[in-house]
């Protein structure tokens, strides 16, 4: 058997989900820093948790950071598209298998025996966090050219709605993060095969 | 039984002393962002303090970077919108670098606009001659960089007819401000020229209160709170950058929206 028939991820996408991950990490904990100048929803977050100390340093890392989120995010989902591995990977989502996924991971039933194929909670997952990401580009382009974007602005409820938007999907990102690292943590392979390839 | 001791190596107590220092400082805060930056970093990647000061460098760079690309997404004719009266913000916030307590109170009598650097007609303005020429006002949103927003009602002067009647180069890069409050900002030619840019002199229909920048503001809805000066007294157009109170310190400085 040739050694690229057991190659788990190709070297593009492992880089590409390193690089996102950054890009995560540092859009999340200095976003924190931005949200705590308000507190809009009723609490604050720890300190130390955050990036940039106050909130200008937290808005250079978040500016800075978006370019990275952008760019990486747009070669992932083009190299993705072209190469049909984006309909070959995550799509069918069938709602059934998904419940029938659901139950059998509960049960710790689920096979992870091929990686290269994912089961259906997994694309639904995947899938989700890509529209999720994609929204949160959007909604923080209204927040920060709100009248550059007139269009987008109205179809995300102003900047207000934007604002909200933007942290919600913050927020639907974070519960994504620890799922992952969780199930990545059950299925240590995961992890050898996200930086080895295989 | 002796209590646990405290181990100081030869530059520990070297470094409390200036730590101790630095917090006396009127500069606490930088001490403050400093310090806490790289509690963030050292807990993401382990970097060393010596790296502290070309990260801060290289995000600074990248902020000038991210004002020449706001000022190429700049429409300088999409209009910020614009709401009904009844959606007014009430009370409109107050936002300063200080308290509102330590608002100044500016003399409009006395008050005179002053103009400098690249403009023809030089003479100082009273406010009585701003208030005689065209007014206009607007309801539009202010968002403040640290994430919300009000609405209000300004009225007052088009910048650019000002700067038109005063013979400024409109190709020259930027209007700075220095203001009564001893805060100063600077503004790129094609905001200062927006048709919604205006000199505002009443807030609600009635001259601008003192929290609110008596007794002339630079109203941008186009831009950030921190680029709209209060107590405005003098006004340069220049090619050299100017910079700004926040801006200096690491705000971004075309802060458009």
């Amino acid at each position: 058997m040739p050694a690229d028939e057991r190659l788990i991820h190709p070297v593009w996408l492992r880089i590409t989900h390193w690089l996102n991950a950054i890009a995560v990490i540092l859009l999340v904990t200095s976003g924190w820093r931005i949200y705590n100048a308000t507190q809009f929803m009723g609490f604050g977050i720890p300190r130390s948790m955050t990036l940039g100390g106050w909130l200008a340093g937290a808005l250079q890392w978040h500016f800075a950071a978006m370019w990275l989120l952008v760019a990486n995010g747009l070669l992932y989902l083009l190299i993705n598209v072209f190469s049909g591995r984006l309909r070959r990977q995550f799509f069918p989502i069938s709602p059934r298998e998904v419940l029938h996924d659901i139950g059998a991971a509960l049960k710790g039933q689920l096979s992870h025996e091929d990686l290269r194929h994912y089961n259906s909670v997994q694309r639904l997952a995947y899938v989700f966090i890509i529209v999720d990401s994609i929204l949160l580009v959007l909604s923080g382009l209204v927040l920060w050219k709100s009248v550059q974007f007139p269009h987008l602005r109205e179809l995300l409820g102003g900047y207000e709605g934007a604002r909200r938007i933007h942290f919600f999907a913050m927020a639907a990102m974070c519960a994504f993060f620890i799922l992952h690292v969780v199930m990545v943590a059950l299925v240590p392979r995961t992890l050898i095969a996200m930086l080895r390839g295989r | 039984m002796s209590g646990p001791k405290i181990v100081m190596p030869g530059e520990g107590a070297a470094m409390l002393a200036d730590a101790i220092g630095r917090i006396e400082q009127p500069s606490r805060r930088a001490f403050l962002k400093r310090s806490l930056t790289l509690g963030g970093l050292t807990l993401l990647t382990g970097c060393a303090t010596d790296d502290q000061d070309s990260i801060e460098a290289a995000l600074a760079q990248i902020s000038r970077f991210n004002d020449r690309i706001q000022a190429l997404i700049f429409d300088p004719t999409l209009l910020a919108p614009t709401y009904p009266e009844s959606m007014i913000t009430d009370p409109f916030p107050f936002n300063a670098y200080y308290s509102e307590d330590e608002v100044r109170e500016i003399d409009g009598d006395a008050w005179r606009l002053e103009l400098s650097g690249m403009l023809a007609d030089r003479r100082p303005w009273t406010l009585e001659q701003l208030h005689a020429l065209p007014q206009q006002s607007q309801v539009t949103r202010h968002i403040c960089v640290e994430g919300w927003s009000a609405i209000g009602k300004w009225g007052g002067v088009p910048f650019s007819h000002f700067l038109r009647l005063v013979g400024a180069d409109l190709t020259a890069k930027y209007v700075g401000f220095k203001c009564g409050d001893d805060y100063f900002t600077s503004i790129d030619m094609a905001t200062a020229l927006h048709s919604q840019t205006i000199m505002a002199l009443t807030y609600n229909g009635e001259p601008l209160p003192p929290q609110y920048g008596f007794p002339m503001k630079l109203r941008m809805p186009t831009k950030l709170g921190y680029k709209n000066p209060k107590h405005i007294q003098a006004i340069f157009v220049t090619n050299t950058y100017p910079g700004g109170y926040w801006e200096d310190q690491g705000y971004n400085w075309f802060g458009g929206s």
